[in-house]
């Protein structure tokens, strides 16, 4: 639990101090700088997170950190903050006040662009250039529009996926590197819809990914390195007035593309197709070379840099789920589509003598999501939830137009704000 | 002025002084058979024994550990290693362009600067084969790369640009190699010849029962001309193929059809400063200034001017096509170049490789050899540059802005970076000390005594 990022902040490991822009241009505060934060008699020691969306009159501290007896993952691990909370005021605290330390402290976050503006503010790889390039990019990413968009023109998602649909008449379609020849109408075809306007990014599918799958912890070291191994990751895009932001959240997996780029570049074809469309990896036969992480344009694949479970305590060892191999230092993995459900799915439904049909299983991610935001399911089953979910007008692929074809695809993202809440900056209008 | 005579100018141009086959002879194998090694030798091969055991243990380390004591993460998965595959594979592409496409152009000013370009080449593709073996996750397993039948029933994937590049890299190896020894025969023969005791019998066994007489003369030109026509296409193959990593996969910056020619003229470029810079230090260190010319030096000089030029077009072409693209994906990938986080990278780069061959405009430059040095060595820090740009730059920025992330080497991968300049300099330097630096037979071709008509010029 450590290590999954936090909602919006994306922050592991530690807590810290959620400041505003504002204040922190105003008080020269830089990311990860400690501040000392008073109430009354009883001072703390934290670091400061610049955060879109804080109010700038406010900080947010976290509870539950900082504690001393809590075996090697608990311990010396974020800031205790309760010497500030007292019994007259548990949640707020009305009268404290902060004095800026002259001292920083490193800070783990999975996501590097979090700054909205002024790239002095914030740690490398925050600046201004990328900013507004992710905000750029947040329509064509995270398509959305408000309600009242999407009432007059229902149709707006299936006019834009038009636009960028490949060509499958051109030239290069048939001489293309990425095509398997594979007819993909027959049996069980696996598929996923995210519907992004439920999505609340709360980060409960990473998590339940991560214990279904056996995804190792790598620690705060390896996460500032930019090594988690999170099959599904959550990306956050904030966009406008940086204290009050509209803010665009993403789940992304292994979209299980059918012409995927990840495939055709392996040396050893270590990564290859099943025959119900699932990108599959063969873990000991991969020998490393990274290619397909590197052509992957969803950047979903995580790699085994080190040995990370060796040291693993005997109970911990005993807690893996016994249907998913572990994987070994030098190896590359991703999102299986949960093959281990669908296989004993399969199996119950072939004992049975039937078909698998839809609801005999969840994936991981699906079955902990509190939004029902994610839908799994047979494709080719023109009843499965899926299927429905797909014909949706809101439906769209992520990065449709490299001509990737992927499995999962996303459902649009439709606001509808309270008017009286809406700054200025916030006036949805993407499409 | 009759066809001979300029002949004869550009032979005294080549090789100033009066020199004839005895001292040319002396002069060249004068080296390998010094009594007592040089001090300066001891103290460079001191050095590079030392790089080489920094090479060695961190190359140890990263097998005992893993990729992770790297600086590479998610999304830039390939950093140090990849770069300095590039680099030094672009580094052994001067060796084969001298010796099989200027051999083939009759263009004898090569004969000089062959051997040196040959070896050259010979330990950078050693040393750059070094990185895609060491630089997979796991290592003990890097044979699958090879199609070798086994009980698993699995090949490997031909589709994958990686195998291509293995191949092409390999047949450029093999095919060097045998050009380097064909090409050596008969001055292993002349070493044979003078030498005594063992050295004799080592030599001798090389040198495979070397002559001279006419027929071998005969035979052995027609291997060497054959051997040059095989060469050639490498030349161009290698770096293109090895520009298909990139110019295959998806990424913006890296999915472009300019790649190919694009290496190819930056690796020769590369390789010509490389050779500059070791052929400025050989020539002052064993006195061969009268053998490796000014002259010399002035070529290699226009031949950089003009790859300098075309990487410098290839550049600017890059940017035109980004933006006439109208991709925006594109676009991002090379304004992040010159204006993101590692601006310095690009800017080094420009100027290393674009502006500072535009010296060479001027013959004064070309000339002036404490300036060649330095630039020598400024082109290859530029090409490093390119290839940071390429695989680094890139990389850290593509489509995803979720998962975008600095990069950050570490202490290893610099460690292995410098390792490979001991592995690279050990082998040289063991060269000079035992083999003839330079083509003992192919100098004497420059003097006017080697044309048969020589006799008749007497106007």
């Amino acid at each position: 639990m450590q290590e999954i990022p936090k909602p919006i902040t994306s922050l592991t490991w530690d807590n810290a101090a959620l400041i505003s822009m504002k204040v922190a241009k105003k008080l020269n505060i830089k990311n990860g700088q400690m501040l000392e934060i008073s109430v009354g008699d009883n001072t703390i020691n934290i670091p400061a997170f610049i955060t879109p969306g804080q109010n700038q009159k406010s900080i947010t501290l976290e509870l539950g950190y900082g504690r001393k007896f809590n075996g090697r993952i608990g311990n010396e691990v974020g800031f205790n903050v309760y010497p500030l909370r007292s019994s007259d005021s548990p949640s707020f605290i009305l009268n404290g006040s902060i004095k800026v330390l002259n001292e920083t402290y490193p800070l783990a976050s999975t996501q590097d662009h979090h700054g909205l503006e002024d790239d002095k503010y914030a740690a490398p790889g925050f600046d201004d250039l990328a900013n507004k390039e992710a905000q750029s990019r947040i329509p064509e990413l995270v398509k959305q529009s408000t309600f009242d968009y999407y009432k007059d023109n229902p149709d707006w998602v299936q006019k834009k996926v038009e636009q960028h649909k490949p060509d499958k008449n051109r030239s290069w379609a048939d001489h293309s590197m990425y095509n398997p020849d594979w007819d993909y109408s027959k049996g069980p075809q696996w598929g996923m819809s995210i519907d992004l306007t439920s999505c609340t990014s709360c980060n409960a599918c990473s998590i339940a990914c991560q214990s279904e799958n056996n995804i190792p912890v790598v620690g705060k070291q390896q996460v500032m390195n930019g090594r988690e191994m999170h099959w599904i990751r959550i990306d956050n895009y904030f966009a406008g007035d940086p204290d009050n932001p509209e803010v665009s959240t993403q789940s992304v997996a292994c979209v299980h593309c059918e012409l995927a780029p990840c495939e055709s570049v392996c040396p050893v074809a270590a990564t290859t197709h099943s025959s119900d469309g699932v990108n599959q990896m063969t873990y000991n036969r991969c020998l490393g070379t990274r290619y397909c992480a590197n052509n992957c344009p969803y950047k979903v694949r995580k790699f085994n840099f080190y040995n990370y479970t060796k040291d693993l305590p005997e109970v911990v060892q005993m807690a893996m789920n016994p249907d998913v191999s572990i994987r070994f230092r030098g190896v590359m993995e991703k999102c299986t589509y949960c093959y281990q459900r669908i296989s004993s799915a399969r199996i119950t439904a072939e004992n049975e003598g039937r078909e698998i049909k839809d609801g005999d299983f969840q994936v991981a991610c699906q079955q902990s999501c509190p939004a029902d935001a994610i839908k799994f399911g047979d494709i080719n089953d023109p009843n499965s939830e899926v299927s429905k979910a797909k014909r949706r007008n809101r439906d769209y692929a992520l990065l449709a137009h490299l001509g990737t074809a992927p499995r999962t695809t996303y459902l649009a993202k439709i606001r509808n704000q309270n008017p009286m809440l809406v700054s200025k900056s916030q006036n949805g209008s993407y499409q | 002025m009759s066809i001979k005579s300029k002949a004869l100018i550009r032979a005294e141009k080549l090789l100033p002084g009066n020199q004839d086959f005895t001292s040319i002879t002396d002069d060249i194998a004068g080296v390998p058979e010094q009594k007592k090694t040089p001090i300066q030798w001891w103290l460079l091969f001191g050095l590079s024994l030392s790089l080489l055991s920094i090479f060695v243990g961190s190359v140890g380390f990263l097998i005992w550990e893993g990729t992770g004591i790297w600086g590479i993460n998610n999304p830039v998965f390939w950093g140090w290693a990849i770069i300095n595959f590039v680099w030094w594979v672009g580094i052994g592409h001067a060796g084969t362009l001298i010796s099989a496409i200027l051999h083939l152009f009759r263009q004898n000013w090569r004969n000089a600067i062959n051997r040196f370009a040959e070896t050259m080449t010979l330990f950078a593709v050693i040393c750059a084969l070094v990185f895609p073996g060491i630089h997979v996750g796991r290592i003990w397993v890097a044979y699958w790369f090879l199609p070798l039948p086994n009980q698993m029933g699995m090949w490997p994937n031909m589709r994958s640009p990686l195998i291509w590049d293995f191949f092409a890299v390999f047949t450029y190896f093999t095919v060097s190699l045998l050009f380097w020894y064909t090409g050596l025969i008969p001055d292993l023969a002349t070493l044979r010849d003078r030498a005594k005791g063992l050295k004799k019998k080592v030599y001798g066994f090389f040198a495979l029962g070397w002559r001279g007489g006419n027929r071998q003369w005969q035979h052995y030109e027609l291997a060497y001309l054959v051997l040059a026509g095989i060469s050639t296409p490498l030349v161009l193959s290698v770096h293109s193929v090895v520009s298909s990593d990139f110019a295959t996969s998806v990424i913006p910056g890296w999915h472009t059809t300019i790649f190919p020619p694009y290496f190819v003229a930056g690796a020769i470029y590369s390789g010509f400063g490389m050779v500059m810079t070791l052929s400025i230090i050989a020539r002052k260190v064993y006195n061969l200034g009268h053998i490796i010319t000014v002259e010399h030096l002035d070529k290699m000089a226009q031949i950089m001017l003009l790859t300098g030029c075309m990487v410098g077009y290839a550049y600017s072409m890059e940017f035109f096509v980004a933006w006439y693209s109208g991709n925006p994906y594109e676009s991002f990938a090379f304004v992040n170049r010159a204006l993101g986080p590692y601006w310095w990278g690009y800017w080094a780069m420009i100027f290393c490789n674009v502006v500072v061959p535009q010296f060479f405009w001027f013959e004064k430059y070309r000339r002036h050899i404490p300036f060649l040095f330095i630039t020598s060595i400024l082109v290859n820090i530029g090409m490093w540059f390119e290839r940071f740009v390429i695989v680094v730059i890139t990389l850290h920025r593509d489509f995803m802005p979720g998962a975008w992330a600095m990069y950050n080497p570490t202490m290893w991968d610099v460690a292995i970076y410098l390792g490979t300049f001991g592995l690279f300099f050990t082998g040289f330097l063991l060269f000079l000390r035992f083999l003839p630096m330079v083509s003992i037979a192919e100098a004497k071709l420059v003097l006017p005594e080697s044309d048969p008509h020589h006799g008749d010029s007497h106007e």
